[in-house]
């Protein structure tokens, strides 16, 4: 019961925030300053949430790692799947919404010197490997314990590979201060409230399909022991 | 093993020299430079790695036929010891195949290193890197279905810190010869090196335990 009462809520506040930042929103930032269309810039309502979302699921990734090789304890590692896998496709589509808006802000979908768009790009590289370990690994114990180690190292690169890139020079928006350069910012009054509707919206949301994967999981789990007891 | 990574990155660096030899000599006016000078970081550290990731992927192999990582484990010694024996014959296959690769690129390419230790040291930097993390991910992968192909694609996503540093810093060594302007690779090279020593010792002993 629990469990469709989350799912429905974020059905119904998927719906109001998409409906919100293509009606009723402002331009997030002050139009005279835009390249090309300034409406172009109502994917930031899209873009930051889900991309604060995919390093969120890499967080939950690493810990409940480190949490599974300390107890050995199955659940840990079908969270960390779970969290792994809505990771990826948030990572992806962090990337993806990113390109399209560049492509018409910037001109180019890529432009491959920029310090945040290669630490994107090298986050999602990191998880799909990881995801590609758990399928090269037959025995669950073995798979568990072999990529919760992957999920660890993985995890404490991030920051280095962030630090290896950071003499690149930088086109993205610094949206959170500190900013280099000082600026940035420049999020309050009312796109603050469309933009925590919309944190609250993608959140539920990978709240809700790591809750599906969990529970896949289970049955999964569940299906082969009963195999395993008629054979 | 030896044989094969010396071969395989002298391979590597005479297909660059057919495929770039022509235009290396060329020189580009607007940075005042020549072509090879661009050119040569990135071939030599495509050599080292893929050569070295041929050392790396057989590491761990060797020691699952006839059980001999059972026999290891019996050792009255702790796990990470096991580890840093590895890093140690690794390491030391990959020096020497660097060893080998650096002067017959000066030859083909009739190129002047400048600044050789500051070299040695970007280059003793970045493979202690790449022993560190391969290793550990060489054991991690050899119990799996398709280590030869798993671990390349899972090593490549966490070195890209190590390659990305030591190329740009082969890169500046050996355009201007001075030291002072790669102090900012040779710190992520040293932090890498030093965070990635310490967790494999904290999580190796998963990476065999049965």
């Amino acid at each position: 019961m629990r469990k469709k009462i989350l799912s429905a809520l974020t059905a119904v506040l998927i719906l109001v925030s998409a409906y919100l930042v293509f009606f009723i929103a402002p331009v997030p930032i002050d139009p005279g300053s835009a390249a090309g269309d300034p409406n172009n810039f109502k994917i930031f309502y899209f873009h930051l949430p889900i991309a604060i979302s995919a390093y969120l699921s890499f967080a939950v990734v690493f810990v409940s790692s480190i949490l599974y090789l300390r107890s050995k304890e199955q659940k840990w590692d079908i969270l960390s799947l779970s969290a792994a896998e809505v990771g990826v496709i948030f990572a992806f589509l962090t990337l993806a919404s990113g390109s399209i808006w560049a492509r018409s802000a910037w001109g180019a979908y890529w432009v491959s010197w920029d310090v945040r768009l290669n630490t994107s790009l090298i986050l999602f590289l990191i998880y799909l490997s990881y995801l590609m370990v758990r399928q090269a690994v037959e025995e669950p114990e073995k798979r568990a314990r072999l990529s919760a180690v992957f999920g660890i190292i993985g995890f404490i690169s991030v920051p280095i590979s962030f630090l290896s890139v950071r003499f690149y020079s930088r086109m993205h928006p610094c949206v959170v201060p500190p900013c280099p350069g000082g600026g940035g910012g420049g999020i309050g009054g009312v796109v603050l409230y469309y933009l925590l509707i919309n944190f609250a919206a993608y959140f539920l949301l990978v709240a809700s399909l790591m809750m599906i994967k969990i529970d896949n999981e289970r049955l999964k789990e569940k299906a082969n022991e009963l195999k395993r007891n008629n054979l | 093993m030896l044989n094969s990574m010396m071969i395989f990155a002298l391979l590597v660096i005479v297909i660059f020299n057919y495929a770039f030899g022509n235009e290396a000599t060329l020189e580009v006016k607007v940075i005042d430079k020549k072509v090879v000078d661009l050119l040569a970081p990135g071939m030599l550290w495509i050599a080292f790695t893929f050569a070295g990731m041929l050392g790396l992927s057989r590491s761990f192999a060797g020691e699952k036929e006839e059980g001999c990582l059972e026999g290891l484990k019996l050792c009255p010694v702790d796990r990470s010891d096991i580890y840093n024996g590895k890093v140690i014959s690794n390491a030391v296959l990959m020096v020497l195949m660097e060893m080998t690769t650096i002067p017959v690129f000066v030859v083909l390419f009739s190129y002047d290193l400048k600044n050789i230790p500051g070299l040695i040291v970007v280059v003793l930097l970045g493979t202690f890197g790449f022993i560190f993390v391969g290793t550990l991910l060489s054991a991690l992968t050899v119990n799996t279905r398709t280590r030869e192909i798993l671990l390349p694609v899972i090593l490549f996503p966490v070195l890209i810190p190590v390659i990305l540093s030591a190329v740009t810093a082969t890169g500046t060594l050996l355009a201007s010869g001075e030291f002072s302007e790669i102090s900012g690779e040779l710190q992520i090279l040293a932090i890498y090196d030093i965070i990635f020593f310490i967790v494999a010792q904290l999580v190796f002993e998963y990476t065999i335990e049965d």
